[in-house]
């Protein structure tokens, strides 16, 4: 369907099931910069999950039948944009090859991946923006998300937005590219394991000195925060577009109504 | 040699609190991965020559048979022997033949994967033959009776404390009280103790990088000069190779070797490169006077026109798990057979079947870094991805986890139920969590909060929320 | 033939799902072993021989080998025995029976002992001459044969090499085009960059593995051969 009347593309959004459940705060930031970027949102009523728990697992059927879901809800959107670097991935890298058998859905499922993109690089290299109105007082330092550094090339988009936020100082994260160990049900499979990457991250975070850790992907967040919090640690965690959107007054991921 | 990958959760739980092998893991990662990356930086046509590695490889795989009995022609024409062998027993029971036609006694091997793969060491000691390794890492093994760690590196995970000891413990005719405190001293001492066998070796095994259908050839990287040594000084020199490692040309072989070294430990090329092509010339005044290649299957054709086929790429660099954030914690040891990391996830399950190896595809996060450093583009997740795949068909998933994600599915594909049981779940959990903001235990959930607390939910969900708003739909 | 052999062949031919004839389907493959392609060629060797020896000078160098310029063959025995002297060695050389390194005017230095052959072991130095040296990674090219036995390359501690500047290239491929211009594969063509080295013992790099300890290369500025 094209754009409306007044020729603005109109998004559909892809919540994404964690932050649909956690945080839905990230999806009304979300909101916010699209329409800032000039674009209408929806948000497709019968949606809940892309299916890479299922697809990670080896459970194929159901990873199609999710996919189906998912191709019927947004298939009248100019874009579809989601604040999950592994979301906007799966739709993109992984729905086409799963209907190799079925040129049919296989055509709407690359319709759709053509269409689908990964918040913070639709609003850079779609919508061309160039800066955020928005400020915050403080060092922020920035993990790159795996699926969306690798599969999407999300690395220059965040920080380059990030950088126009007034007030606000980024500092490289070492070791930004390393996986954080989250890796969806690989956590709970092999905790010891997941615990030294998330350990390993945090204590790479904790030497930047910087007052809050952003990112993409709100698994991976949960995973940090969770190990961060654990370790007594003092940083704030909060995803990318709550900073870019400028809503930063509720308590950061882990932290309670008191603000600790 | 006998897999333990079946026990993977628990090595990897032990090899996590190792000491010695976690500062071992630090310095890989400070050495290879520094030094791979520094390579890469000094050549712009990177990237273009990994394209073209993978267009040679492709190319072969798609004409398997004709380079492989080119090759053996060229071989053959030279004076050398080709064995064809389908399966690790004839591999071992060729080379016991061809060992045995000469009397041999001992017989030095340079490093080879496949020489490991096929238990070769183990089956010539119970036939009366002395193996002896050469590679210092392979030697250094041997004398502690593991298996390698590392596909190029065998005993990354050995402190040079421990080499001493091994070394005191078995180098007994020479002086207890001298020092063994330096690598210096401890390489010298290998040094002067294997020289006299490469001398006394009836018959020398090396593995092979590449076989050259165009010449005949097979070529082995080392750094060391015992490849060489191994090769040039006994009786017979047997090659051992499986299919995959076939390349159409010279100018093939070096545009592969472009990527393999700086891929491998950042060097632009390995000390010793060497192309053998047959046993030596009726004029030649050194060489080995038979030359055997057993060309090795092993369940690499059965891989071709399979979704598996692109491992058959692997050049053997070890990028993979230098780069591994998995391998580094767990080191190689870990996943309980010959091929560690993200090429030995999918080699593994391949070669030893995926009852044994399950857990080898999973241990991962699919970060793709692996993917991303490999010089042949192999896509490793998605090779891990199709064993999970696997293993799922075949019910191989535990119970637990199973019912978990099928219930999860279900819930999923039907978006008002869903909707309205997350509903009440998440208000109670934000509820709950909404003062300190997170967990520190969460029932059936303690493979997280073992080491990490759950932060709550805000208490709502987006879906609710928008509805409330009156957001478009 | 051999069981093995077809049934392996079979397996193979049978996953590409063709039938017909084998031969135009292999027409490609015919056709590269024909005509070699050429890969991507690293733009550092794009540049006049004169600089390709620089560049292979230097490369040689970063790799831990020594490197020794002379004029001409002449000053070759001369510069070798400088050598020895300046490292302690004895002087005694084991060398390759080459024509060109048998031309060599060892007359003038009658303290040095050279005598050919192979190597078995004992010897302290080898010197053997070069087939090629490519500049692109500062790696000598060195072609067995009767001339040039392959455990002069290995076994002495010390590996002296006679490198006329006129036999260096650039990338790898043109050492190839030589040698296939030089004749039958020989039984061994060993690519040499450095000493022997390991980095087996905690990641340090130890020079003198199991091959030489020490790589020097005499450069005879012939000209560069072009």
């Amino acid at each position: 369907m094209a754009s409306n009347a007044a020729g603005k593309p109109r998004v559909g959004l892809f919540v994404t099931c964690l932050v649909d459940l956690f945080r839905p705060s990230i999806g009304f930031a979300a909101v916010k910069l699209i329409e800032q970027s000039g674009c209408s949102v929806a948000v497709p009523r019968l949606q809940t999950c892309c299916g890479q728990p299922a697809h990670n697992s080896g459970d194929r059927k159901d990873t199609r039948a999710l996919a189906r879901q998912v191709i019927d809800a947004f298939e009248d959107y100019d874009y579809v944009v989601a604040p999950s670097g592994s979301c906007a991935g799966m739709i993109r890298e992984h729905y086409p090859a799963l209907f190799d058998d079925d040129p049919k859905t296989a055509h709407r499922a690359h319709a759709l991946a053509r269409r689908t993109y990964e918040l913070v690089s639709f609003l850079r290299d779609v919508r061309g923006m160039e800066r955020v109105d928005a400020r915050f007082a403080g060092t922020v330092t920035y993990h790159d998300s795996c699926s969306g550094l690798r599969e999407l090339s999300v690395k220059e988009q965040p920080r380059r937005l990030l950088r126009s936020v007034a007030g606000l100082e980024l500092v490289e994260l070492p070791g930004a590219e390393t996986c954080c160990g989250f890796g969806g049900t690989f956590c709970v499979k092999y905790p010891e394991i997941s615990n030294r990457m998330v350990e390993d991250k945090a204590q790479a975070i904790e030497s930047t000195g910087a007052g809050t850790l952003l990112a993409g992907d709100l698994g991976c967040l949960l995973n940090m925060a969770g190990k961060l919090k654990r370790r007594g640690a003092a940083v704030r965690v909060r995803h990318v577009a709550e900073v870019l959107a400028g809503m930063t007054d509720g308590p950061a991921i882990g932290d309670g109504a008191d603000g600790g | 040699m006998e897999a333990t990958s079946r026990t993977f959760k628990d090595n990897a739980r032990r090899a996590l609190v190792e000491p010695d092998l976690q500062q071992a893991l630090a310095r890989m990662k400070a050495g290879f991965v520094v030094n791979r990356a520094a390579a890469v930086g000094r050549l712009p046509e990177f990237d273009a020559l990994r394209d073209e590695a993978r267009a040679i490889k492709n190319h072969t795989l798609a004409h398997l048979d004709f380079y492989l009995e080119r090759f053996e022609q060229m071989v053959t024409a030279q004076g050398g022997h080709v064995h064809w062998c389908r399966t690790a027993e004839e591999a071992r029971r060729t080379i016991l033949e061809i060992c045995r036609s000469v009397g041999a006694k001992v017989v030095t091997k340079g490093k080879s994967m496949i020489g490991e793969e096929i238990a070769i060491n183990d089956y010539l000691a119970a036939n009366g033959i002395t193996p002896v390794e050469t590679d210092l890492g392979e030697y250094i093994i041997q004398l502690r009776h593991e298996p390698p760690s590392h596909i190029i590196a065998p005993a990354i995970h050995v402190t040079k404390k421990q080499v001493a000891d091994s070394f005191y413990a078995t180098h007994t005719n020479l002086d207890a009280s001298r020092k063994l405190e330096e690598p210096r001293a401890l390489v010298d001492e290998a040094r002067a103790m294997l020289r006299q066998r490469y001398l006394d070796a009836d018959v020398g095994i090396t593995g092979a990088n590449f076989l050259i259908a165009e010449t005949g050839s097979t070529v082995i990287v080392t750094n060391e000069g015992n490849g060489d040594l191994t090769q040039t000084l006994p009786k017979i020199h047997i090659v051992t190779a499986s299919l995959e490692k076939i390349v159409p040309t010279l100018e093939d072989a070096s545009t592969i070797l472009r990527v393999l070294a700086r891929s491998a430990t950042g060097q632009e090329f390995s000390a010793y490169t060497t192309f053998s092509t047959g046993p030596r010339r009726a004029e030649d005044l050194d060489g080995p006077g038979q030359f055997h290649v057993v060309l090795l299957d092993n369940g690499r054709s059965a891989l071709l026109g399979t979704e598996l086929q692109d491992i058959l790429r692997c050049i053997r660099c070890g990028a993979c798990m230098n780069h591994c954030p998995v391998y580094g914690a767990v080191g190689g040891h870990a996943y309980g057979w010959v091929y560690p990391g993200p090429m030995g996830a999918v080699l593994t399950p391949t070669l030893i079947g995926v009852e044994e190896a399950s857990d080898l595809p999973n241990a991962s996060t699919f970060c793709g870094r692996c993917e991303e450093v490999c010089p042949m583009h192999i896509p490793l997740p998605k090779l891990m991805r199709h064993y999970r795949e696997r293993a799922f068909d075949k019910g191989l998933t535990p119970p637990l986890p199973r019912l978990a994600l099928a219930l999860w599915a279900f819930l999923a594909q039907r978006p008002r139920l869903y909707q309205a049981l997350t509903a009440i779940k998440i208000r109670v959990l934000g509820a709950l969590g909404r003062r300190r903001g997170r967990f520190r235990k969460i029932p059936f959930a303690g493979g997280w909060t073992r080491h990490r607390d759950m932060p709550a939910p805000e208490g709502r969900t987006f879906q609710r929320m928008w509805d409330e708003a009156g957001g478009a739909r | 033939m051999s069981a093995a052999r077809e049934q392996i062949l079979a397996t193979i031919r049978r996953a590409r799902g063709r039938d017909g004839d084998d031969a135009t389907f292999h027409a490609a493959a015919e056709q590269r072993l024909r005509q070699p392609p050429r890969g991507t060629i690293p733009a550092r060797v794009d540049r006049p021989p004169a600089a390709l020896i620089e560049l292979f000078v230097e490369q040689a160098l970063a790799l831990s080998a020594t490197v020794d310029r002379v004029a001409s063959a002449a000053d070759v025995p001369a510069a070798v025995a400088a050598f020895l002297a300046r490292e302690n060695l004895p002087a005694t050389l084991r060398a390759a029976p080459s024509p060109e390194i048998e031309a060599l005017p060892w007359q003038d230095r009658p303290a040095l002992t050279v005598t050919y052959g192979r190597s078995d072991g004992q010897d302290e130095v080898s010197l053997t001459p070069a087939f090629a040296a490519v500049a692109e990674t500062g790696t000598l090219m060195l072609r067995a044969g009767p001339d040039h036995p392959t455990t002069l390359n290995f076994l002495p501690d010390t590996h002296i090499v006679v490198l006329r500047a006129s036999r260096v290239v650039g990338p790898y491929e043109d050492g190839w085009a030589w040698l296939r211009e030089a004749g039958a594969m020989p039984r061994a063509v060993n690519f040499v960059s450095g000493p022997s080295r390991t980095a087996d013992i905690e990641q340090t790099i130890q020079l003198g593995a199991h091959g030489p300890r020490r790589l020097h290369i005499v450069l005879v500025e012939d000209g560069d051969g072009r």
